[in-house]
């Protein structure tokens, strides 16, 4: 369904109350930003931003294979997205048994995985017959789902992510803090990292919806880097973060629509200049 | 108690938190015969090479001891083995009675504060609460965690911490909570590896103080570099070097020279300990 975006702020919040689609947009915002939020601090506590670039990077692969394949073979229900979700989780899988088999070699294999998705799936998106597909919505995002079933997947996977983390929340804190006492304790530290990692894997996924591949790791990252600057509790991290993620997402959102600019790297430049910010800061407190 | 200790004790420091042990229900019974660590020529190696070879070996319950020798002589590997997290290649090692793995539960480690993320974004009362993991199904720490979790902070005098964040800790404070962390566990046996190692003299001191009041309700095994502390823990070391052997104390030098090898000892900083201009007890480069 085409519609056209609104010009300007006043437009904005007129197409809130009118438009279904917007509405959506906003609650799926909402859900996002508590899901990336609590996964961004994560990502920047354990340090796994790297990983979590490369899982986003072989999202593509999926996207290009499930393109390629649903035309060829004819395969309604292989959407872009569910091929970016079995990429997205297959990668985690692969990087996080590397790691935790040979620990310094995960950093090639890490680079291979990134190489070898935004390859295969560039080919495949070549390759693939009938309509020519647009990589911009995949490079830069879409902040604007198009759909009302990508709503209520982003709603489902963002909730279940949620309550994923509720559950086991002391058991990820402290696998991420002391994977060898927490097995002492009886705790699966190697299955608690592999669901840490396939979290992450699904909230790169909703990421690069939001923002592309290219900036999906800075908006997952940004947010809870500023906020590990100004506090040393993990749930205060993740408060602040939930926060300024949802405050980029759809201030950045409606303002992107005043200044007329693209949404996504727009967001990424404000949470940019918000984090350089904060060393400004810091320094004239003290 | 030598005049050594003696001395040591008077020179408590200031503001030093009263111990009160009222966590533990595991009371030395000296009736009992049960050996808490027994090892039948145990052997084991990464690869071909061989780090242990044929070590036997028993510690009875409430004998608290160290564990010395040079670096590479075994001393963490073994360490690994009583906690369950190697197996051996040869030979046997059981605790309680059991497979080291299934002797976990009774088991509390305390590793080197120095190994963590100084920046991690935890506090000191969560850290401590990982000793309680095993009793916590979904969701959040009871009550009852927690109270138990603040005893063991108290036990270590870092009551007032519990909330402050783990990188906002010295390194004594840091080594301590994991000390507390071992000790919510409710353990029968307190593992510790080099818990001195990056600590300076003063706090080191209280350290042993608290090992020293410990000892009376568990017993301790102690992986240090420190020969210093070892006469503070028990009457005789296990000398790890690629064999064990028992040696009763006090050590004399040539039993020193023999279990490091020739390698050259791990000095720490005793110009506190000296007598000012008075070098003569002192074995330093």
């Amino acid at each position: 369904m085409e519609i056209t975006p609104p010009v300007s702020m006043t437009e904005f919040f007129d197409a809130v109350q009118n438009i279904p689609l917007i509405r959506y947009a906003l609650l799926a915002g909402i859900v996002s930003s508590l899901t990336f939020g609590v996964v961004g601090s994560f990502v920047v506590t354990r340090r796994i931003g790297y990983i979590a670039a490369a899982i986003a990077h072989s999202i593509l692969g999926g996207i290009g294979a499930a393109i390629y394949f649903s035309r060829v073979y004819d395969i309604p229900w292989l959407t872009p997205m569910i091929g970016a979700v079995i990429a997205a989780l297959l990668s985690a899988l692969v990087i996080g048994w590397v790691s935790l088999r040979a620990g310094e070699r995960e950093d090639t294999i890490i680079g291979a995985i990134w190489a070898f998705g935004m390859a295969s799936g560039l080919l495949f998106i070549h390759y693939a017959p009938g309509k020519a597909v647009s990589l911009e919505s995949f490079i830069f995002g879409n902040i604007l789902l198009t759909s009302r079933s990508d709503v209520i997947a982003t709603v489902t996977l963002g909730a279940i992510i949620l309550v994923l983390v509720g559950l086991f929340y002391h058991k990820l804190v402290a696998v991420c803090f002391d994977e060898e006492f927490a097995r002492l304790r009886g705790v699966s530290s190697d299955a608690y990292y592999l669901l840490l990692l396939a979290i992450t894997a699904i909230s790169m996924v909703l990421m690069v919806r939001v923002a592309g591949i290219i900036l999906s790791l800075a908006l997952l990252v940004l947010p809870a880097a500023t906020a590990s600057r100004f506090s040393r509790k993990l749930w205060v991290i993740i408060l602040v973060s939930i926060g300024l993620t949802f405050v980029y997402n759809t201030g950045g959102l409606a303002l992107s629509f005043e200044l007329d600019v693209p949404t996504g790297p727009f967001i990424v430049l404000v949470a940019s200049l918000v984090y350089g910010l904060s060393f400004a800061l810091k320094r004239l407190v003290r | 108690m030598s005049s050594a200790t003696c001395a040591r004790s008077q020179q408590r420091s200031r503001g030093h938190a009263e111990f009160n042990l009222t966590l533990f229900s595991h009371p030395l019974n000296p009736v009992e015969s049960a050996d808490i660590a027994v090892a039948d020529g145990l052997c084991f190696g990464y690869g071909r090479q061989l780090v242990l070879e044929d070590v036997s070996f028993s510690i009875p319950k409430g004998e608290s001891l160290c564990m010395i020798g040079p670096n590479g002589g075994g001393k963490s590997t073994l360490l690994k083995l009583m906690l369950g997290l190697l197996e051996p290649t040869r030979g046997s090692l059981s605790l309680f009675g059991k497979p080291a793995e299934e002797a976990r539960k009774q088991i509390g480690y305390v590793p080197q504060a120095v190994r963590f993320d100084p920046l991690f974004p935890i506090t000191a009362i969560d850290i401590v609460l990982m000793g309680r993991l095993d009793r916590h199904r979904f969701g959040f720490y009871s009550r009852k965690c927690r109270e138990t979790a603040l005893q063991a902070l108290a036990e270590v005098g870092l009551e007032e911490f519990a909330n402050r964040p783990f990188s906002d800790l010295s390194g004594g404070q840091r080594q301590r909570v994991l000390i507390a962390r071992a000790l919510a566990c409710e353990p029968e046996l307190l593992l510790l590896d080099e818990p001195t190692a990056n600590i300076d003299l003063s706090v080191e001191e209280q350290f042993i103080e608290t090992l020293a009041l410990l000892k009376e309700k568990m017993t301790i095994l102690m992986v240090t570099h420190d020969l210093d502390l070892i006469s503070e823990i028990g009457d005789s070391v296990l000398c790890v070097n690629h064999r064990v052997h028992r040696h009763s104390l006090p050590l004399s030098g040539e039993t020193i020279r023999e279990i490091y090898s020739g390698v050259r000892r791990v000095e720490h900083d005793r110009r506190a300990r000296h007598v000012h201009g008075d070098h003569s007890a002192c074995e330093h480069d």
